[in-house]
């Protein structure tokens, strides 16, 4: 059923007149030309897809657009504000946490969400948080090594009194 | 000069530079003889081979068919052209995989780019450089030979002030230079670029979504392609009922003797749509499985090739006073890449450009072509990123049924394979089976080596090993069966295979390792020490001995559970040896892998935090095969659909990866994408060897097994 939907997108309002039942992923691909999130899976299996909405990672495959009314919706695309990468995008660049890249969007997104809210995470915290994000490359290494960094960096700026 | 371009690559001289615009071209012909008869199979045809092109800007473009799926060698090739041309690294745009633009080249497989693509590369580079030092000779006064370059700007030695930039030079210059010598090419004491690990230049866009891969590609009218698949492979489909998709509003369906497919300008009211489809189909029972598979391949793979025999194999098993025998098997595992097969088609102006996630873009040109039944040069393949390759994106059905189809309807179509569509049409890397039989006399030096490999090639079973009595015989077609569909099935397999990284030579070496470990054991000779006593190859000996120097090899007693593991082996003209420590769970039969240590002699290092990227995805990836991964099956049907019932390695298998670059400057630079991946069947399983006393000869080595193998 077509209904109209608000919601902030990377910042800015959209505004859609869609059916709120599609999957937030394939409606960021195609009306909104948001390519960033991948497809991995389509089962909430894999991560490739993970958006942030109010700041939580979600997995847009599985995620009814509905979902994100009224709400921010983050994607990788809106993550580097101003043309200034986050700390965790420029800890990937630093350590290549990345091959093919094509987990990368749904591993930088889970990443700075859990940076966000465990400021200074063991190694072991950080690799559990993302047992459930995919990549077939085995970057695993260096995305670990990028979020301990990244981990650094959000600390550092956390008690100098930046958001 | 011109008879050499060959027109059947749909292209000339002329129209290369006027698709090029202005400035310096440099084709090259042919390549490194040496290379060549190195390996006939790989040859590159001997017309063009690489094209770069100093702009009037000052900025160099690279045009490789050479694709970047991961493996950094947008970076690795840009670093090989900067290098050569004495440009820096930001001044080089890199167009890879190409077809309207770049040279004709077989594919991005076998570690092939660095070692053979890349001294093509180089040589291009070298004969720009060599044609700007020219000009720049006439525009300075001077003589070539008192020229220096650096970073694209030559000038007089000792005159600092007497120079001039390339930008200059290639000002309002329509130059073509087509070269077929060897250029004389920079040493590693001379490199600047190379030899250095800059950060990647895919880094900022894969990090911001800016990356695009084949399903990002969007154009005008773009409709979204849910193909009818079988439910397994063999089946012929009988009759099909669309009508109730048809009756769906926006569908479009088509209707072709062996592809119907439902379109839609939403991905998901395609497969709304296609969920309306009915039909039926004709599957012929075949009463193939996981178990019974081995003896299938060994009763059906009988032609045999010799690949080595020397001494008396006969009268050594006869002399021996314990003969070896043992039977390696590995099971199907599949490619998985992150990002599924994808393409988009689009019809333009009497052709079709299609965007594929390609590991072979002008083979599948050609494919496509013939499709369609159009001439090639009809047909453009760009090649965008790759979300992962391994080998399974050699195979492009996606693509030509996203030709098709576009073709069909006159629109711009995408077909990007669901996951399960991905684990269906995957070419397996296919399950193989080893029989060895092999003797080690007093002295613990082998003394017989009788190896038998059926359906996996003999990728990997060349012996290092001084043995003075062996034969090693290859059973099979390992030609890979990539065509297994709806309308056929292999006689060998019951769907497709094909390469996946490091084809055969995984398990080729995990059978020979484990067989190496098993004699050293029974010898009682340290497993490091056997393989050194047994091998006069310097380079096998230097991988094994740093890698043991890392490792700290055998250090003190493993605690009980605990074991560790050394193999090696030789892959892609590089040396490398693994050492590991695992814990093993005796309640479970699960195996942690906890550390591995791999050192690797890949000649000159083009980029060594590359190759140590590589290593570590190479262990990393490796995990899955060795530890979990095997395709389910019945007969034609594949029984996996998603990630729940097939195990990738996740963060919580990571061990600590040490990697150690063994230095080598002698040698010309060497495959560094496969070759860690090879022996870790054979590391892992001595280890579990040596943690419990129990050995595995199956891949993979999965909870279930090694605790049968515990209570046995
Ligand atoms: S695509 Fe959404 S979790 Fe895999
Ligand atoms: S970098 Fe390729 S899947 Fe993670």
């Amino acid at each position: 059923m077509k209904s109209s939907i608000q919601f902030r997108l990377n910042g800015r309002p959209a505004s859609l007149d869609t059916d709120d039942s599609r999957k937030l992923l394939w409606v960021l691909r195609t009306d909104l030309g948001l390519t960033g999130a991948k497809y991995g899976c389509g089962a909430g299996a894999c991560g490739a897809c993970t958006v942030l909405i109010d700041g939580k990672p979600v997995r847009s495959c599985v995620t009814p657009l509905s979902a994100a009314r009224d709400r921010e919706v983050t994607t990788i695309e809106g993550l580097a504000r101003d043309g200034t990468l986050h700390p965790v995008q420029e800890a990937f660049l630093e350590h290549g946490g990345f091959q093919c890249g094509y987990c990368t969007p749904g591993m930088i997104l889970t990443a700075a969400a859990f940076l966000h809210e465990n400021p200074a995470p063991t190694r072991e915290a950080i690799a559990a948080r993302l047992e459930h994000n995919l990549c077939r490359c085995g970057a695993h290494t260096r995305i670990l090594d990028a979020v301990e960094t990244a981990s650094k960096t959000t600390t550092a700026q956390a008690k100098g009194g930046k958001s | 000069m011109s008879a050499l371009l060959n027109p059947s690559h749909g292209f000339n001289r002329r129209q290369f530079l006027k698709m090029v615009g202005g400035g310096i071209a440099v084709l090259v012909v042919g390549g490194p003889a040496e290379l060549f008869a190195q390996d006939r199979r790989r040859m590159y045809p001997e017309d063009l081979n690489a094209y770069l092109r100093i702009g009037a800007d000052g900025r160099v473009t690279v045009f490789s068919g050479k694709i970047e799926m991961g493996q950094g060698v947008l970076t690795s090739q840009a670093q090989m052209a900067a290098e050569e041309l004495g440009v820096a690294l930001e001044s080089i745009d890199m167009v890879l995989g190409d077809t309207d633009l770049c040279p004709w080249d077989m594919g991005t497989f076998g570690s092939l780019t660095t070692r053979m693509f890349g001294p093509s590369l180089r040589a291009a580079a070298a004969e720009g450089r060599a044609v700007l030092l020219n000009l720049a000779a006439a525009k300075l006064g001077a003589a070539k030979t008192d020229l220096i370059v650096e970073d694209g700007v030559v000038s007089v030695q000792g005159s600092p002030d007497r120079k001039v930039t390339y930008a200059e030079l290639a000002q309002g210059k329509k130059i073509a230079r087509l070269i077929d010598e060897k250029a004389v090419l920079r040493s590693v004491a001379q490199f600047k670029v190379m030899g250095k690990s800059p950060r990647r230049l895919d880094g900022r866009e894969k990090v911001t979504g800016a990356a695009h891969y084949a399903g990002d590609v969007r154009p005008q009218g773009l409709l979204y392609a849910r193909i009818l698949r079988p439910p397994a492979h063999g089946a012929t489909l009988g009759t099909v009922d669309t009508a109730a998709a048809e009756r769906r509003s926006g569908v479009k369906v088509v209707k072709l003797d062996d592809l119907v497919a439902v379109l839609h300008a939403d991905p998901e009211a395609a497969g709304a749509a296609l969920a309306d489809v009915t039909a039926e189909w004709k599957t012929e029972p075949l009463a193939l499985d996981p178990e019974n598979i081995f003896d299938h391949l060994e009763k059906t793979a009988t032609k045999a090739e010799e690949k080595d025999h020397r001494g008396d194999v006969e009268a050594a098993r006869t002399a021996a006073s314990r003969v070896f025998e043992s039977t390696y098997r590995k099971g199907y595992v599949a490619h998985s890449p992150m990002e599924p097969h994808t393409a988009v088609a689009e019809p333009k102006d009497g052709r079709v450009t299609v965007w594929a996630s390609t590991q072979t873009p002008f083979p599948l040109r050609d494919q496509i072509a013939q499709a369609l039944k159009v001439d090639t040069q009809k047909v453009r393949v760009i090649t965008p990123y790759l979300g992962g390759g391994f080998g399974g994106k050699s195979a492009g059905r996606q693509a030509i049924e996203a030709a098709r189809l576009a073709a069909a309807t006159g629109q711009p179509v995408q077909v990007a394979w669901t996951r399960a569509e991905e684990f269906f049409y995957d070419t397996f890397d296919p399950a193989a089976v080893v029989k060895v039989a092999s003797a080690v006399d007093a002295s613990g030096k082998i003394a017989l080596w009788d190896y038998a490999v059926y359906a996996a090639g003999d990728r990997g079973a060349a012996l290092f090993y001084d043995v003075p009595n062996a034969r090693v015989r290859a059973f099979g077609d390992t030609s890979y069966r990539e065509e297994a569909g709806p309308q056929s099935r292999p006689s060998l397999h019951p769907f497709a295979t094909g390469p996946w990284r490091a084809p055969g030579a995984r398990m080729n070496v995990f059978a020979v390792e484990s067989q190496i470990d098993l004699m050293a054991a029974a010898a009682g000779v340290d497993p490091l020490e056997f393989r050194l006593r047994n091998t006069s190859d310097e380079r096998m000996r230097k991988v094994l001995r740093e890698a043991a120097t890392a490792f700290g090899w055998p250090g003190p007693k493993a605690g009980s559970g605990r074991g560790r593991g050394i193999a090696c082996g030789i892959d892609a003209g590089t040396y490398v040896a693994l050492i590991v420590e695992i814990a093993v769970d005796a309640a479970t039969g699960a195996i942690k892998v906890e550390r591995v240590v791999a050192a690797q002699d890949m000649g000159i290092i083009v980029n060594p935090d590359g190759a140590r990227m590589q290593m570590e995805g190479c262990v990393t990836m490796g995990l899955g095969y060795v530890l979990s991964e095997e395709v389910p099956f019945k007969g034609g049907e594949v029984l996996v659909r998603g990630f729940d019932v097939y195990h990738l390695p996740r963060f919580s298998a990571l061990p600590k990866i040490e990697t150690v670059l063994v230095k080598n400057d002698d040698v010309a630079p060497q495959g560094a994408g496969e070759p860690a991946i090879v022996p870790l069947g054979a590391a892992v399983a001595n280890a579990l060897s040596d943690a419990t006393g129990k050995r595995l000869y199956r891949l993979p080595l999965t909870p279930e097994r090694v605790k049968a193998a515990l209570v046995s």
